[in-house]
């Protein structure tokens, strides 16, 4: 793992580069067929959800969404939900359920919307219908942190058996931001709450909050280990190859920052994990599988 | 408002909790809303409510309590469970420590079991006076607990909502309370329990999220403030002033979001017809009479 701080930490979770959910999904399944809607209200962008397929098991996937342009922006709400958001990832939940399928979502979220219409059309309500429903699900529930954790709005989607994060994936009560503007009266010591606040994926799993932590800047980490001779050889042909095309990324290269272009290998581990996850769960009852999530809040 | 004419340095709260609400140390209030200067005692003689404008002083838990319950029939549960401290944040074991003294319970909500005219209930009420009434691991301790020993004893719980949200000093171990009540909700609905919610002045954030709004009935009293998100953090995101009278307990009742508006001069006999009405049991006694009373007098049509 690298040695940043936690602040460090957050603007990496926020980074506009960083892989998004549908980056993770096609990056990690066979295939995805997205599906649309709470049928109550409309389809919610910020969160994209559907069935998808990993080695030949059905699952139902869910995650927050953000965009990379001001265009798929506006139409993703920054990857803050409203209540439409979350009423249609309970509705995909309660099919998975319903037709045995395993659940994972991905988190990466500022947090639930905080506009006029999510207030209206109850956003506080639709949240904790998702805690409620989803403490029972009968079907396994894996959740994924790979960006921005915030508050509530990440929650509603992982009350699961298990909970993951990336190593600069945050989860947090709210906003470093927040949090000194409400404790400190000064929102501007951010850096510092972060700290404070316990956020990183090493505090959390020292507090127990999350079962596993997967590093991001594989590729370096696996050099450590040893290679062969022409592993070495194949690695630094790469390099060259790299060096001579991507002059002007090599900066990006060196900061080891997660990208949508570097995460292979972090999606292959991540296959890697969920295969084993769906393969423990597998052998597990609904009602084994519905009294170790109650079980894993219920310590807290 | 009331709460910032709390009694101080008492802790005597179970020694009396029955007792009328009392006197607070300063004689009078100001009502903040009309500005009136009150003898405190004819705003408690009338349910803490302002004589002059008609509107609602918060209620403490005691006060609450006795606002419901039949005289002497609230037992309290889980006092003194040991306090965490998550993220070691500075000053705030010694903060919670000044606000037991200062408020005279022991957390952001009180639990037990009560009878209200008649019926039996779990009940929690929460305390504004205490940190806001953020939910911390205390509070969801405490609701848990209840609502855990509810579903054993087959009762209907009961809660009185009033809360600023999750309590930031515990930091991730609030959030988790909103999972942890929500889960031990669903179980006691499993098992066909009645839940009743109670949304009072205010009802925002992580309580919101979690318990408040996961009532199989949910009341609110007048003009309370009920949201997710605080007015001050929608009117800085979307850059403009919100509406009069917006996620005030009325604007949740025209949205579909509660199901009844309750007066508190008839908040007893709601919360009794529903629970009798959701699965509750009366005494037999008690009972009987009511058969021998029963008549063209007693019928009654809440409309509005």
């Amino acid at each position: 793992m690298e040695d940043l701080t936690a602040w460090e930490r957050v603007k990496r979770a926020r980074g506009g580069e960083r892989p998004t959910s549908i980056d993770y999904i096609s990056g990690i399944f066979d295939r995805f067929m997205e599906l649309h809607g709470d049928r109550a209200c409309r389809d919610d962008g910020a969160i994209v959800g559907g069935i998808a397929q990993i080695d030949g098991i059905m699952v139902t996937v869910i995650g927050e969404q953000k965009g990379r342009t001001m265009k798929q922006n506006l139409k993703r709400n920054f990857g803050m939900p409203n209540p439409e958001g979350y009423r249609k990832a309970l509705r995909l939940m309660k099919q998975a359920e319903k037709f045995g399928r395993p659940i994972v979502c991905f988190v990466d979220t500022p947090g639930a919307f905080c506009g006029m219409e999510a207030e209206e059309r109850g956003q506080g309500e639709a949240i904790a219908r998702n805690l409620y429903e989803m403490s029972a699900l009968k079907v396994p529930v894996l959740s994924i942190l790979i960006g921005e954790g915030g508050s509530g709005g990440a929650l509603a989607l992982a009350v699961a058996n298990e909970v993951w994060m990336l190593e600069n994936a945050t989860y947090s009560i709210l906003s470093p931001e927040g949090f000194a503007s409400i404790l400190w009266k000064d929102g501007k010591r951010a850096d510092e709450a972060a700290e404070v606040m316990k956020i990183t994926a090493g505090d959390l799993k020292n507090l127990c909050m999350v079962e596993r932590v997967f590093a991001e800047n594989i590729e370096r980490e696996e050099s450590e280990i040893s290679l062969t001779d022409e592993e070495t050889e194949a690695a630094a042909q790469l390099e060259e190859y790299k060096s001579d095309t991507e002059q002007e990324n090599t900066e990006q290269e060196r900061s080891s920052v997660l990208t949508r272009d570097n995460m292979q290998l972090l999606a292959d581990e991540l296959r890697a994990g969920i295969l084993e996850f769906l393969r423990i769960y597998h052998g597990k009852t609904p009602t084994q599988i519905v009294e170790e999530r109650y079980q894993r809040f219920r310590k807290f | 408002m009331g709460e910032k004419n709390k009694r101080t340095g008492q802790n005597d709260y179970m020694a009396d909790a029955f007792a009328e609400p009392q006197v607070p140390d300063g004689l009078f209030w100001k009502c903040e809303k009309c500005g009136e200067i009150i003898y405190s005692e004819d705003i408690v003689a009338n349910y803490h409510i302002c004589p002059n404008c008609q509107s609602y002083f918060r209620v403490p838990p005691r006060a609450r309590i006795s606002m419901v319950a039949d005289k002497g029939s609230f037992t309290e549960w889980d006092t003194g469970l040991p306090v965490s401290d998550p993220l070691r944040f500075p000053g705030y074991l010694e903060k919670l420590e000044r606000m037991r003294e200062i408020t005279g319970v022991d957390e952001a909500v009180v639990t037990g079991f009560v009878r209200i005219d008649g019926m039996p209930a779990a009940m929690g009420v929460m305390a504004s006076s205490f940190m806001m009434g953020s939910m911390g691991e205390i509070v969801g301790e405490k609701l848990t607990r209840m609502i855990e020993r509810a579903t054993r004893e087959r009762l209907p719980v009961v809660i009185f909502c009033c809360s600023g949200g999750a309590r930031m000093q515990e930091g991730i171990v609030s959030l988790m309370q909103m999972a942890k009540t929500a889960g031990a909700l669903k179980r006691h609905s499993d098992a066909g329990l009645y839940y009743l919610s109670v949304l009072t002045d205010p009802t925002t954030g992580g309580v919101v999220a979690s318990f408040a709004m996961l009532g199989d009935t949910i009341l609110a009293e007048p003009g309370a403030l009920i949201g997710f998100a605080g007015p001050r953090v929608i009117e800085q995101t979307i850059g403009q002033k919100l509406p009069d009278g917006f996620q005030r307990a009325e604007f949740l009742l025209e949205h579909g979001f509660v199901d009844k508006i309750v007066r508190r001069d008839r908040l007893r006999k709601t919360l009794s017809f529903l629970i009798e009405a959701n699965g509750g049991v009366k005494p037999q006694e008690m009972y009987t009479t009511r058969q021998h009373n029963s008549g063209a007098a007693q019928k009654a049509v809440e409309i509005d």
